[in-house]
């Protein structure tokens, strides 16, 4: 990409000595929907917090986050403020965390309103009764006065995204914002971040543990493993020709829709490794039926396999049979 | 032969305070539920959140006590909860829970965990006992050493299995068993139960939202809404072609990578059971609702054309010469 909003390179985190990210690259462009995917812990959350300047001051970040040509690392406070809210609005992974139990709805999202874009009074509640209504919130005038114990988890959510729409964001960070919901709920805000994206033409990074989710959402997906991104893909060649052996066992995984019911899935065998004790070299090795001698040498770096798909993965090429047996998704 | 387990119109209410001094209101979490399982056989649950899944759960294994309604277990009543006849019988029902860590204790060992029904229950040779159990949920034996958080997500969820299956149950009802793991955990643990299932001839009741999950693992399904079963079938003919319209919205809401066509997205709030709307639950939400559908509950019965049991009046073909 050349001029992408936002480019994450050689990102690493580390907390108390140990390394939980290991150089992530990852760049998103203006008005793009890019997917994160990976098992929990692999360093999707703790990518965009780094990013964000918003990790406890133990962790040790290094590395270049840059947005529009300005380096957000190391970025003296009020240029954080601005962008923070302003330019990239993050929906955390836990929604009860993040409303305030005690204040009604309507003005937390004025809180938003007053912060990001100075407004007050009778302005601020307009524009908080539209965003409430822009998020499908029913009967937004009176619900404004809600308490969050008095809306369902999903309309929680949905306040969520009003907040981090108040401050016009040209991208939006959403932390699983559906892992907690149930799929008829899923679709409604899944369907709600898409109609939004069409009318402002932000920019969506979208984390989670659900290929399906991403893929239907998004235009690229990052797929991460033990603090690196591993792959990264167009969603439509995700499900058709994924090349690192982590994707493709991931894909098969997925209970199919069709096809006999109640045989085997393709499980990965093992678990992911330690932070603290990773394999040398590819940190898949230790459950990758392709594993040679050569993948413990170095950590595979990212290379091209197709336009628009690179995978860090020594073992590559045309000729390679999948690692796992690919079931029909 | 008697199915292992059958329940008949099973109805648990509760009371429910609105506010700080508001008045007393009764929900009704689950409202007439009939369900039956043979022997060796794995129903399905799904339904979302709130629909009264693990209630249902509770009740037939006698852990809550119906407000109306029967459970026949071996053909016999569950006897009432805490009496001596039903501390017997629990041996053979066992329930697994969601949070894989929350059902464990972490201040004991894996090891002395499973081995704990053998004391409560009174079996010899636990020692060897745990190590057979281990070794059949695919742990190490030198697991039982460990302690719950030195084991991932997915070795826990077997350790719980293990503890579940240590008194050789015959009913083994699953709450969300997977819901909380990584995709690829969840390929490992799905496994496992299937498994499980064929080996022991186990009798599962296995609850979830996620209605890939339940194809993968079960004989057949039940939707549930609002506290009442609106579909049963055969997992692949629901998943192909739902019968129920909420069933309908519930299939055409799974992720499906390359889908083309806008998934049909319901639309409403989730219903509330403390105000349960009259006639069909779903009317507000359904889109082919007719005027049958908001005075008449629909029964839950099988269809003319292919027997496929649902609670619909359009899908009964009950609502002819009316507008859709
Ligand atoms: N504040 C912290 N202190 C110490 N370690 C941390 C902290 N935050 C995260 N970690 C560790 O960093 C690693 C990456 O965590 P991260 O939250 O990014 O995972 P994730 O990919 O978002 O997982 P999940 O899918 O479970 O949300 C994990 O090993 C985690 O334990
Ligand atoms: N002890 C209780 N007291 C009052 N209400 C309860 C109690 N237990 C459950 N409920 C209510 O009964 C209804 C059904 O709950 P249940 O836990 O069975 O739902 P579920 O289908 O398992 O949902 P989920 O998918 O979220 O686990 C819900 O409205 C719930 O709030
Ligand atoms: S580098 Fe080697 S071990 Fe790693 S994914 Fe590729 S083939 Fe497997
Ligand atoms: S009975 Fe009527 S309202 Fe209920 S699901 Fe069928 S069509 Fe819809
Ligand atoms: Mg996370
Ligand atoms: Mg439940």
């Amino acid at each position: 990409m050349d001029d992408p909003l936002v480019r994450i390179s050689g990102l690493r985190v580390a907390f108390d000595g140990v390394p939980v990210l290991r150089g992530v690259d990852l760049a998103v462009g203006a008005g793009e929907a890019v997917g994160v995917v990976g098992e929990s812990g692999c360093g999707k959350s703790v990518t965009w917090l780094a990013a964000l300047g918003l990790l406890p001051g133990k962790a040790r970040v290094t590395g270049s986050v840059v947005l529009d040509g300005q380096e957000l690392l190391g970025a003296p406070m009020p240029v954080l403020d601005r962008v923070r809210g302003g330019q990239i609005a993050m929906i955390f992974q836990d929604p009860a965390s993040s409303l305030n139990p005690v204040h009604r709805i309507g003005r937390q999202v004025g809180e938003a309103l007053r912060l990001h874009r100075g407004m007050d009074g009778a302005a601020a509640r307009a524009e908080t009764r539209r965003l409430l209504d822009q998020v499908g919130i029913p009967d937004a005038g009176n619900r404004m006065d809600a308490y969050p114990h008095e809306l369902s988890g999903g309309q929680n959510q949905r306040v969520m995204i009003a907040m981090a729409l108040a401050g016009r964001p040209r991208l939006l960070v959403a932390d699983e914002p559906t892992t907690a919901l149930d799929v008829t709920i899923q679709a409604q805000i899944l369907d709600l971040l898409a109609t939004l994206r069409a009318e402002t033409g932000m920019a969506l990074v979208l984390i989670s543990h659900d290929l399906g989710v991403v893929a239907e959402t998004c235009d690229r997906v990052a797929v991460m493993y033990a603090g690196l991104v591993i792959e990264e893909v167009s969603s439509a060649r995700l499900f058709d020709a994924p090349a690192h052996p982590y994707t493709q066992g991931l894909l098969s995984a997925l209970p199919p829709l069709d096809g006999l019911p109640r045989q085997h899935l393709a499980a990965i065998p093992g678990s992911v490794p330690e932070p603290r004790a990773l394999p040398p070299g590819c940190a898949f090795g230790p459950r990758c039926p392709r594993h040679a001698s050569l993948c413990d040498e170095q950590v595979p770096p990212l290379v091209d396999v197709a336009p628009g798909q690179r995978a860090a993965c020594r073992i590559l090429g045309a000729d390679v049979p999948p690692a796992f047996g690919l079931a029909a998704a | 032969m008697t199915a292992l387990l059958e329940a008949e119109g099973l109805v648990r209410r509760y009371t429910m305070r609105r506010g700080l001094l508001g008045r007393q209101v009764e929900l009704r979490a689950v409202d007439g539920v009939s369900l039956r399982l043979e022997r060796g056989e794995t129903l399905g649950l799904v339904g979302e959140s709130g629909c009264g899944k693990s209630t249902t759960g509770r009740l037939v294994l006698g852990l809550e006590a119906p407000d109306e309604g029967t459970v026949r277990f071996d053909g016999a009543p569950v006897p009432p909860v805490g009496s001596a006849a039903w501390r017997a019988q629990r041996a053979r029902m066992q329930m697994v829970f969601q949070d894989p860590l929350g059902a464990l204790d972490r201040r004991l060992t894996i090891g002395t965990q499973i081995a704990e029904p053998f004391e409560i229950h009174g079996m010899a040779g636990a020692q060897d006992r745990v190590a057979g159990l281990l070794r059949d949920v695919g742990l190490r034996e030198d697991f039982a050493a460990r302690y719950p958080h030195e084991l991932s997500g997915g070795q826990r969820q077997r350790a719980v299995l293990a503890r579940a299956l240590a008194t050789d149950p015959a009913l083994l009802v699953c709450d969300e068993p997977i819901s909380a793991l990584d995709v690829s955990v969840q390929a490992q643990v799905m496994n496992l139960l299937i498994d499980l299932q064929a080996e022991r001839r186990l009798t599962m009741l296995f609850i979830s939202h996620d209605l890939r999950a339940v194809r993968q693992v079960s004989h057949r399904v039940a939707v549930m809404y609002l506290g009442r079963i609106v579909e049963e079938g055969e997992p692949d003919a629901v998943l192909r072609d739902p019968a129920h319209p909420y069933a309908q919205a519930l299939v055409s809401a799974i992720p499906h990578p390359g889908r083309t066509a806008r998934r049909q997205v319901l639309q409403g709030d989730p219903p509330n059971p403390a105000a349960r709307p009259p006639g069909c639950a779903f009317h507000p939400r359904c889109p082919m609702a007719v005027g049958l559908c908001r005075s008449v509950v629909p029964e839950l019965k099988p269809r003319a054309s292919d027997g496929r049991r649902v609670a619909c009046h359009v899908a009964q073909g009950e609502a002819m010469g009316e507008a859709a």
